[in-house]
This record gives structure tokens, sequence and C-alpha cells, in this order.
């Protein structure tokens, strides 16, 4: 077991707790940068695509992991970000502006979704966002004039002060693209993990009679978490339509809401490691079981249902035995080694918790 | 001029009345205590000052101040804090972000600065944490700072919800029920550290508690409810010594 000595309090706010822990996640950067030299095109696509998915994984963590908002309509606001940069950049805003104020439109636009939904708790607020799934897929029919409709629409090529970027034709360049939006993505949610509003989001997470007591405004701040959340979304959203190649309003929908929300537990909600491995486990699953199917019962053989029959059972198989996900797992075979032989069977049981205010809700 | 003070509250849940045209003032530095049997309407009183309720009738003054006027998150910024009857800590968090939560109203930084985690917010979480490590050291909660709330024993909880209250470094504390729950001596901890509150920080203590033990051992002023309104208001001894407040307690030719 690591003992840190602490001398300052600046120690308890740096990123990395000691000299350890940052060369491992140095290392891990180096390795992410050296990446596209030691795999192959097809599969520097998939680590791509972990990458989309674990930044729209944190957009959703930070909603519903960090403040505890349910949404089942986060595949809108990826369709938001995607139209939006799109439609930027065919009015002639160079991408290096267009993409980040792609991901601010969208946060705001989440915002403004926000007052109203927001209202509502646990399963109401969880129907009421499976709405805007719904509904997105009609408005983009609606406005085929601007999002190109069911027809769709392909994004053009990124160009980044005439440094071109495309994601078939040059993959490696696509993914250092997408490796940078990734770093910047977990700083901003590190960032505001360690001040004043991500405790605030957690503290409407566990108790908003306090929350409110210690001064926090709670509509306020579920709003701030609902507009962060869909800002990185947004970006999620627009880094899908160029892997993608081309979408239309069927690309992002309700399926993808749940697929989202399915990987943020099955990864761990409520930590930025969860996002990663949750998207790790929905990215290479499909690929998994298709390779898995073919030597079963052979490639001419078609299972309808098979990927959402496994995703679902993988999910009440987490709920059941390990609520806090694949980095609780994680957490725990940690704690093992580190502790061996001194860790315990019941460290890591549930304390009961005491009775809550249920009435000052 | 009274540091609180509540004028003819009055608050009703459909028929049933809450609280009934109760009036009473706590002053700069004293600590005054609420009693009464259960349903008496303390927490509701409580829950008024804290604007949780809105009140049917009656005045609200803090300092001055028309507490009225403010909704529930801005009674905080005014220099009041409170501690719940059932705990009401963020389970999932360590003993330090919860009493950093109670910072809060002393944050001065904006979401963007956040995000990009500028050296002017660094500057502040040091000064926040500064201010915590007093709080931590005064209720000798060190070896806790890490924990997670959801593991740690119902005592120790409940002086981790006094600790997030003292961090908000406020003018006046609301305790509810300091004591219930807690074994003979950490109730005489708690005795303690209500004097000192008092004493070395100068904060103003409101507090209900059903120990007569703990209540006439710190408290200057007594107010005893029933049914919603004042039965007796006094030093412990009157109070306890009152006719009226023995018949609603044991009733009456019990003595």
């Amino acid at each position: 077991m690591r003992i840190h000595f602490k001398t300052s309090y600046a120690h308890d706010i740096r990123l990395f707790p000691d000299r350890w822990t940052l060369s491992i996640y140095g290392s891990l950067l180096v390795l992410a940068f050296a990446l596209p030299y030691l795999l192959d095109e097809f599969f520097l696509g998939e680590v791509t695509n972990v990458l989309i998915w674990a930044i729209a994984g944190l957009g959703l963590m930070l909603l519903t992991g960090q403040t505890g908002q349910a949404s089942l309509g986060h595949a809108a606001f990826l369709a938001i970000g995607c139209y939006a940069n799109t439609i930027l950049i065919e009015q002639g805003v160079p991408f290096i502006i267009a993409f980040p104020l792609a991901g601010i439109l969208t946060g705001l636009i989440g915002v403004i979704i926000a007052i109203p939904v927001l209202r509502l708790h646990g399963i109401y607020l969880a129907i009421a966002t499976i709405a805007l799934s719904v509904l997105a897929d009609d408005i983009i029919v609606l406005t085929e004039h601007w999002s190109g409709g069911v027809s769709g629409k392909f994004p053009e090529m990124i160009t980044i002060f005439g440094f071109e970027i495309e994601r078939w034709s040059m993959p490696s360049r696509f993914y250092y693209l997408v490796l940078v939006v990734t770093i910047i993505c977990t700083l901003f949610y590190r960032n505001l993990l360690r001040s004043p509003l991500g405790r605030a989001f957690a503290a409407v997470r566990d108790s908003e009679v306090s929350a409110t007591a210690m001064g926090v405004h709670i509509a306020r701040t579920k709003g701030k978490a609902f507009g962060l959340s869909c800002m990185i979304t947004g970006w999620a959203g627009a880094l899908m339509g160029y892997y993608a190649g081309t979408f239309n309003n069927e690309t992002f929908s309700l399926v993808i809401s749940i697929t989202l929300l399915m990987m943020i537990v099955i990864g761990g909600l409520g930590s930025i490691h969860g996002a990663f491995f949750g998207a790790v486990v929905v990215a290479f699953l499909p690929q998994a079981l298709s390779i898995l199917k073919d030597n079963v019962v052979g490639s001419g053989v078609a299972i309808p249902g098979l990927e959402t029959g496994v995703f679902g059972m993988i999910l009440i198989l987490f709920i059941l035995f390990e609520p806090m996900g694949i980095y609780g797992r994680w957490l725990k075979i940690r704690t093992w080694f580190e502790l061996f032989p001194f860790a315990r069977k019941d460290m890591f049981r549930r304390q009961k918790s005491y009775l809550k205010t249920e009435r000052l809700r | 001029m009274s540091l609180l003070e509540i004028k003819n509250a009055t608050l009703k849940f459909g028929g049933v009345v809450a609280v009934n045209d109760l009036s009473f003032s706590v002053e700069e530095g004293e600590v005054y205590a609420i009693v009464g049997p259960n349903g008496a309407g303390k927490s509701t009183a409580f829950n008024l000052i804290s604007r949780f309720y809105e009140p049917f009738a009656g005045t609200f003054t803090f300092d001055g101040n028309n507490l009225l006027d403010r909704e529930a998150d801005q009674v905080a910024d005014l220099g009041i804090a409170r501690t719940f009857q059932n705990i009401e800590l963020f389970e999932h968090a360590t003993v330090l972000q919860n009493l950093l939560v109670g910072r809060h109203r002393h944050r001065k930084t904006t979401l963007l600065e956040e995000m990009f985690f500028t050296p002017r917010v660094r500057r502040e979480e040091e000064r926040h944490r500064e201010a915590v490590e007093e709080v931590i050291d005064f209720l000798d909660l060190q070896p806790y700072r890490n924990k997670m709330i959801a593991g740690l024993p119902y005592g120790v909880r409940k002086v981790v919800e006094l600790g997030r209250a003292l961090a908000s470094k406020p003018r006046l504390l609301l305790l509810d029920e300091p004591a219930s729950g807690l074994s003979v001596e950490e109730t005489q901890d708690m005795r303690w550290w209500i004097d000192d509150i008092r004493k070395q920080m100068g904060i103003t203590v409101l507090m209900v508690e059903h120990d007569m033990g703990l209540v006439s051992g710190v408290s200057d002023r007594v107010l005893a409810l029933a049914d919603g309104a004042k039965l007796a208001e006094g030093t412990p001894a009157e109070v306890q010594a009152n006719p009226a407040v023995i018949e609603a307690y044991l009733g009456a030719g019990a003595v």
C-alpha cells in the first residue's frame, strides 16, 4: 500500500496524488500518442470509436454520475452537436471555430431544455428525456431544408489552417484530433470535480435539502450540469458524424441514448474511468459478438436482437452483482493487491444508510 | 436589536396547525434551546427559518434582513447554517468534500475559471481548505478526513454534519437535535463543542433538543413549545419548574 505523505494542501488539489500515478497516466498518454504506429488502420478506427464514445460517456457521466439526473435523451444532443457542426462548416465557418461553437450551442440548447425538464425527479425525468430522443428524429425530418432530412448529410473534410483531416483516407490524423478532444474534455471534467461546482453537483445528487441549506441553488446547479453535459455530448456528436461519414434522422436514435446510459452504468457511475471502461465495452462488444457468432453458428446465419439481448443481460448482471461497474471491480482488485495479504472480504460492503428526511424534498 | 426575531409565526398543514402564533427572539452570542414533546412544532420552526416552508403569517427578521424576502438557498448567504434531525450528509463523498460544500457561500470563482482551474481557483481552494482544516481540528475529525460518509458510524456523521455547518462560518447555527442517537460520552463532547462554538467562535446557537441534561448544561434561555404554541420561556431551571411544561410532558396531576 502506498502512503501519501502530504505536506501541503496543494497535494490534495493537484491532478495526480503521487509520482507513481503521474507516471502511469503519463505512459498511458505516450502510448495513446504512439498508437497509430502500433496498430493497423482497422484497429485504429476502432480505438477512435472507443474515444468518441468515451467523450459522449463523459458528457452523460457529468449529468447522471455526478449530479444524479438520469437522461435518456442524450442522443438528441449528439444530433444537435453533429448537425450544428456540419451546418456551421457548410456556412463557411472554419472547423477550429465551428467545432467548439457546436458544443457551446448544444450546451445552450441543453440549458433551455433543462429549465422545465429538471423540475422532474428520477424515473419521471428519464421518461421526459425519452421524449427528446423521439422528438429529435421528427425535428430533423421536418427541418429538411437545413438538415437534409431522411437523405441525410455528409460532413465535409476537416481543415485546420490548411491541414486536412479525413476519417477514411487519413485515420491517424482523425485519431489524433479525437484524442486531443478527449484529453481536453477529461481535463475539463477533472477540473470541475476539484472545484466548488463539482462539489455542488455531488451535493445536489446526494441531498437536495442540505445542499439548499448550504447555499447551493438547486435549479441553477442542475441547469449548469445539464448545459456542461450537453456541451461535451455535442462535441462527441460532431466527431461521431465525421466517424460515420454520413448521418440522417435515424443515426441518433433512442437506442443510442439507452446505450449511452448503459455504458456509464456498466463502466461505473460517477468516475471518469467508468466512462472509458464503458466505452470499451460498448465499442468492442458488437465486434466481439459478431466474431463469436461467425465461429459458433457460421457467418451466414443472422440472429436478430442478439446484440441488444446481450447488452441487456450484461446490464442486469452488473446491477445485480457489481453496481459500481467495471471501475468499482477494478478498485476492489487493486485494493486487494495493495493490501495483500490484509484485504478483507467485506471492505467494500455497503453500509446501511440512515433515515433521510424525505418530507423536505 | 436581537439577531433573530420571529413574530406571530403561523403555519398550517391542511387542518393541522403546526406552528401557532409563535414569537421569540434570539440574542447575539447566546445559546437558545427549543424543547417540547413530539409534534410540538420545533423542527417546523427550524424549517420556517431555513425557508423550506412558507409561513401563513408572521415576520422573520435576521440581523435587520427580512428572511421572507430570501429563497431557501439564500439563507446561507446571510450567515445561517443548520444541521438536520435525520442526518443529511452527501453520502457518496468524503468527509473533506462534505465540509468543503459548507464553504459554498464563500466561493468567488466562476464556471469558466473552474473549468480551466486557473491559479485563482487554486488559491481559493487552498483558502477553503484552510478554513475546513480549522473545523477538522476543532472537532477532532482528523482520522476521517478522506473517508466516505457511507462507511462512517452514526456518531461521527453527526459530528461531520456539525462541521459542515461550522465550515460556512455562520453567525447563527441551527442545530436540530444535535444529541439524538449519541452515546453518553458523545453527548458530553457535543456539550463542550456547543460551549466552545459560542465562546471561542462567537457563533449564536439555536437548537432543538430532547436531552434535558444537554439543554440545561449549555443553553442560556429555553423555549418550551406544545402544539405549536409557546408554553414557557426563561432559564433552563425556570422552564423545567414551570407547571405548564410539566403538564405538557407528563400530563395533569403528575406532580
